[in-house]
């Protein structure tokens, strides 16, 4: 059953609707009895939405597993922000390899815990966009296509951001980065490059991929808890926004995060056994330069005069994504 | 009980005697016939609980186990040659976060040019990577040596590599005397991990660590490695008393007691060795043979308290390190330093190139005839007609690409036209 999600127009927050709601339907985020999963003190920038990303996903798998729950954390920055020596931030058992193993590692995991008969623990599989759709990309289809029962969760802030913000396969066409500058005959990332990590999940016919921004607290947590009611590989692919690599100001994370969906740039969906099953719909679409404005990795997109060329371009990945999808919520639909 | 049957069968079941919890395999030869065994053996059910991971890579292979040794299980993988390079990455990882994997290397050569066939380049190059490493010298010792393998492991935590002879050993049909299963329980108890990761008490394993506290953590890695110089001659000691033969060990000693000429070798050339020792013995050539048997940690002291009264040192190894020469002649050089002896490093067998008696024994007689030079890298049987006229070619001809190629059109495999 797809999250039907609340709907706080006037307010335009969930901090706020949280508190609209009766107990009940409030977020884990807003129980004082959540895990506290990733706990405060570690490093990670202002405004971070990989730390706000894995708080919500963490607290609510902990609800969702009653605290019985392993992680493998593949290098990035999430690894480095929360345990730097001799500090941890992780309230979990967590272990960190390799940057490129995550999804190998979940496997080895979950199959000690099935050998040992503790099949009330289960494991969570992280990692960034690079360490998810890049160098990990093996390990993640092979986990995938073992079916091995891991929830591999990808925070996407769509580059290497750990290393100083370098292009990644998850990078968007005309995005600034530290290897994709604007400089050339083709500022920016170059078109017709990179891949969906969640139609490729898909692709490989597993119980459940799922898509989400840190925009819609419900909406992630309703997708962790019912990845965790299902057994066999399952992705959850989470749209994190960087002010340090986007150049976005820290107050505007949401935001953005909330821009990426309603311009159609960002699909939110789910899919049961490489089937779509629900899309999170747009009830009035944003045009893509709204959510290019407020960031500087899109700047010389924008300047005088503006590249209306790549913005266009731009648009109608947006617009496709629309179509394909089915995002755009009809008239008179609720 | 003692059966006629393939080292690879024996090394399977002696695996499965263990009890591993977790065993990760991807298939390369020549280690193929041991992960097919324990496919069989989990299957049947012979070898439960057990899960049985058909991994995507090496690199997955080693990561699966990672993940599981650090959930407490006990785990296992096997692997070869390029096998062994891919998931270089990860053997690294698995002795830094001290986890208790054993791993049989069928070892093999590395290439371009690719060769399946027995060489130590593979073990070789992973000599540093924090490991344990035991070399194999039949087929029993293999079997032997993956009981104490689990054993030493887990005592150290630390993982241990358990290496035997690709093809030569692996394939071949040897009597080998396994064990019964209350045998291997009671000589390797139940793993208990010292750091799991578990719900009711979390941990974080594999924290970042920077200056402040790096050297220290490296300095314990060493520490550890120095430790199991001293656990691995009384594990062997101990399996000798449950087992009631010696395997194992530091080092093995063959005639060496009164030998002006010692022959160092590991891994299965030893048999061959020893049987030249033996013939010169009959000759009246005071010949002794010392296979090293546990590489890394490498017992300084304990070869040079086996070598230091030789007049002659020569080192038969299947690797050497390009551009400088033999690997484990440097480690016996560094064991025998200010010692009398002189070294001669002998590259032999690389790429299944076997290592004969006949090409042992003209090689021996060079040396004690005074006819080699201690310091230039010799190369056993080389073709050194095929190698003059690819050099000759070179200072005629400036070329890039590989010497293979060029060597096929030589000899003529490959056409004689220019491509």
């Amino acid at each position: 059953m797809p999250h039907r999600p609340v709907k706080f127009f006037q307010v335009g927050s969930f901090a706020a609707g949280n508190r609209l709601l009766d107990e009940a339907g409030r977020s884990v985020q807003a129980d004082r009895g959540r895990s506290n999963t990733l706990t405060s003190g570690h490093r990670a920038c202002q405004g971070c939405g990989e730390a706000l990303g894995a708080r919500y996903v963490l607290d609510a798998a902990m609800r969702a597993t009653q605290g019985r729950l392993v992680a493998a954390n593949a290098t990035g920055c999430l690894e480095v922000f929360s345990t730097p020596y001799p500090e941890s931030s992780w309230q979990l058992p967590w272990l960190h390899s390799l940057f490129g193993n995550a999804p190998a590692v979940a496997t080895g995991m979950a199959a000690a815990l099935k050998a040992q008969g503790r099949d009330d623990v289960r494991v969570i599989a992280q990692g960034g966009d690079g360490g998810t759709l890049d160098i990990g990309f093996a390990c993640l289809s092979g986990m995938f296509e073992r079916n091995d029962d891991v929830l591999y969760v990808c925070y996407d802030n769509e580059a290497y951001m750990n290393t100083g913000v370098q292009r990644s396969g998850a990078t968007p066409p005309g995005a600034r980065t530290a290897t994709t500058k604007p400089v050339g005959d083709e500022p920016g990332n170059a078109f017709g490059q990179g891949k969906s990590a969640p139609l490729i999940a898909m692709a490989h016919e597993i119980p459940y991929v799922a898509t989400a921004t840190v925009a819609e607290l419900h909406d992630l947590e309703a997708k962790v808890e019912r990845a965790m009611e299902l057994h066999g590989a399952r992705y959850l692919h989470v749209l994190v926004p960087c002010p340090l690599g986007w150049g976005a100001e820290a107050r505007d994370t949401i935001r953005i995060a909330r821009l990426a969906k309603e311009t159609g740039l960002f699909p939110v969906l789910e899919a049961e056994h490489g089937e779509v099953v629900a899309v999170s719909k747009i009830r009035r679409q944003a045009p893509v330069e709204e959510y290019l404005r407020l960031q500087r990795r899109f700047a010389h997109l924008l300047g005088d005069p503006p590249r209306t060329d790549v913005i266009e371009r731009l648009q109608a990945i947006a617009d496709r994504n629309i179509r394909r999808f089915g995002l755009l919520e009809e008239e008179g639909q609720p | 009980m003692r059966e006629q049957i393939e080292g690879s069968l024996a090394v399977a079941r002696a695996v499965a005697l263990c009890r591993p919890e977790v065993i990760s395999a991807y298939p390369i030869s020549p280690q193929t016939h041991i992960v097919e065994a324990l496919s069989d053996l989990v299957r049947m059910r012979e070898l439960a609980p057990c899960e049985y991971l058909l991994v995507e890579s090496e690199f997955a292979a080693m990561s699966a186990a990672i993940g599981a040794s650090a959930a407490g299980a006990r785990a296992y993988t096997a692997t070869a040659s390029q096998g062994l390079l891919y998931m270089a990455e990860a053997l690294y990882n698995a002795s830094g976060l001290g986890l208790p994997i054993v791993m049989t290397v069928a070892n093999r050569a590395i290439g371009a040019p690719i060769n399946i066939w027995n060489d130590h380049s593979d073990a070789m190059s992973q000599r540093d990577c924090g490991w344990v490493q035991l070399y194999a010298e039949s087929n029993q010792e293999a079997v032997d040596l993956h009981l104490q393998a689990f054993r030493l492991a887990e005592e150290l935590s630390l993982p241990v590599m358990v290496c035997m002879d690709g093809f030569v050993l692996t394939h071949a049909f040897e009597p080998v005397d396994l064990p019964a299963q209350s045998e291997v329980d009671a000589f390797l108890p139940p793993f208990e991990p010292r750091q799991v990761l578990d719900p009711g008490e979390p941990v974080t394993i594999g924290a970042m660590v920077g200056p402040e506290a790096f050297t220290e953590v490296r300095y314990l890695a060493h520490a550890k490695q120095m430790q199991a110089l001293d656990l691995i001659p009384d594990v062997a000691a101990a399996f000798a008393r449950a087992f009631g033969r010696p395997s194992g060990g530091l080092l093995r000693r063959y005639r060496t007691e009164d030998a002006d000429t010692i022959v160092v070798a590991l891994g299965s050339v030893l048999g061959t060795i020893e049987e030249v020792v033996d013939e010169l013995r009959e000759q009246g050539v005071r010949a002794g043979a010392l296979g090293i048997k546990s590489f890394r940690p490498y017992p300084l002291e304990e070869v040079r308290a086996a070598l230091g009264h030789a007049e002659r040192v020569v080192v038969v190894e299947k690797a050497f390190a390009v551009g400088i020469g033999g690997i484990v002649g440097q480690n016996v050089r560094l064991a025998l330093s200010g010692a009398a002896p002189e070294v001669f490093d002998v590259v032999a067998g690389l790429g299944g190139r076997p290592v004969t008696k006949r090409s042992l024994h003209a090689l021996l007689a060079d040396v004690i005839g005074g006819r080699l030079n201690p310091h230039r890298l010799v190369f056993l049987d080389l073709d050194r007609q095929l190698v003059e006229r690819e050099l000759a070619r070179l200072s005629g001809e400036r070329r890039s690409g590989p010497h293979a190629e060029n060597i096929l059109r030589d000899v003529g495999v490959v056409g004689g036209r220019s491509y």
